[in-house]
């Protein structure tokens, strides 16, 4: 039997970053500087992955821009034929960074923003002028004639400004956005009390993302990704485990999903030492939850096993102590009112910053 | 904004026609997004360049397919006008 190649890379070039957003992505135990992967190992794992059958390159972090290398990156992944797409907060981006980067061969940049008004952006970052600087970035990419899309991280205290966030983005010369609810894994699911959204606010948000998707035809392209816990089937996380994106920590960790170190009993390979191709086709890791045959309960045999691959094995075990069990955003799933108890009890304005050493109930 | 036979449409910046040579086959990448190209996607996106006009491509493929151009004009002009409406191609 052969397995897929994956599609996509996704590089987390660092986990560094300027800013400091309460539902950050990154692990709760964030890797140091000294055990970041050089320049010349990152480009051997760019010419791998394009040769094990990648076409994408997504450059993340952390703030991938704090890499002093990235022109060197960026245009090492575009000599193997990788498209390269930089997410960045922008936050450390000026017109000659952004000149260098596109001269390099970059593709396309993904910017985030925490809000449409600046300062409750700055106060969602953790970084005090922080939107201002990413308007003056946005603007130097639009000058390099870089495409860019807006990534918009929206929940409880900012739904109320999608729309301004939506005329932002065509106020930026985007051409594409992604409404993004917060997914509630590491950091998110720490704060969790501070950012669910409520039923009317997701609601609210839906149909002005359908209205302005209908309005914007052919102008602005609207990505949205919807919360798990107003759902009642569960969304194909990462497109299945190990199917088509390996992500690459800043130490060199091979994962199937950038959550994936908060899973116990794993043993990560790591591409400092061994193959993407072997990684991806023979490690127990990558091996362990691909396709079906793992699934119990109400997953195996289920009409939906192979369009959901059971939702997230981050979830479920961050939610039902078992990353083997049916994702309980799934309404077949015995732990499915979980969720609902949780939207009960989200009234917690505040929140934890992510910051190395901080991890929230530690 | 609209995409008529007078256009002349190139791919959208941050799009590129490629071979993958893992899957055999042509694709067009983008932000996000990996279109797999048919051989009929593959015709017409091979023609854009940003200089020749719809009605040139159309008169192109008509001959290439010996088909009438009536038929081959409705079959550009619409994958035409769904890649513009999906932003891979600017009119």
């Amino acid at each position: 039997m052969t397995i897929p190649p994956p599609l996509g890379l996704l590089a987390e070039l660092t986990h560094r970053c300027p800013l400091r957003c309460p539902y950050c992505s990154n692990p709760l135990e964030l890797a140091r500087l000294a055990a970041e992967l050089d320049t010349a190992t990152w480009l051997r794992i760019f010419r791998e992955a394009a040769e094990l059958g990648v076409l994408q390159l997504h450059l993340s972090g952390g703030e991938p821009a704090l890499r002093r290398d990235l022109p060197e990156l960026i245009r090492g992944a575009a000599a193997a034929g990788l498209y390269t797409n930089l997410i960045t907060s922008a936050v450390t981006l000026d017109a000659a960074r952004v000149t260098a980067l596109a001269e390099a061969g970059l593709d396309h940049v993904q910017i985030s923003f925490q809000d449409a008004d600046p300062s409750s952006a700055d106060r969602i970052g953790g970084y005090a002028g922080g939107h201002a600087k990413k308007l003056i970035a946005a603007a130097a990419i639009r000058v390099a004639g870089l495409p860019l899309t807006l990534n918009a991280v929206v929940h409880r205290q900012n739904l109320e400004r999608l729309p301004e966030m939506i005329e932002l983005a065509l106020a930026l010369g985007a051409r594409r956005m992604e409404v993004a609810h917060v997914q509630y894994y590491g950091w998110a699911l720490a704060n969790r009390d501070a950012l669910l959204p409520t039923r009317a606010q997701l609601d609210a948000a839906t149909a002005t993302v359908d209205a302005a998707r209908a309005r914007l035809k052919g102008q602005l392209t609207i990505d949205y990704v919807v919360p798990d816990y107003h759902a009642a089937r569960p969304k194909a996380c990462m497109g299945g485990w190990a199917r088509s994106v390996m992500v690459i920590a800043p130490s060199g960790r091979a994962l199937p999903c950038h959550a994936a170190e908060s899973l116990p009993g794993f043993d990560f390979p790591n591409a400092r030492i061994q193959s993407l191709q072997d990684i991806w086709t023979n490690s127990e890791a990558f091996n362990r939850y691909r396709g079906t045959a793992w699934m119990t309960g109400p997953c195996a045999g289920c009409p939906n096993a192979e369009i959901d691959f059971g939702g997230c094995r981050c979830q479920a075990f961050a939610l039902t102590g078992n990353a083997s069990n049916t994702d309980p955003a799934c309404a077949l799933s015995p732990h499915h009112a979980l969720l609902a108890d949780a939207l009960e009890t989200a009234t917690q304005p505040h929140f934890t910053y992510r910051e190395p050493g901080r991890a929230p109930g530690g | 904004m609209s995409l008529t036979e007078a256009s002349a449409p190139r791919l959208a910046r941050g799009y590129r026609l490629r071979r993958d040579a893992a899957r055999d086959r042509m694709v067009v990448l983008g932000p996000e997004r990996v279109f797999e190209a048919d051989e009929t996607a593959l015709a017409i996106l091979a023609l854009i360049d940003g200089e020749r006009s719809v009605a040139e491509i159309i008169d192109a493929l008509a001959a290439q397919y010996a088909a009438p151009r009536s038929e081959i004009a409705g079959d550009v002009l619409e994958m035409l006008a769904d890649l513009a409406e999906r932003g891979v191609i600017a009119p």
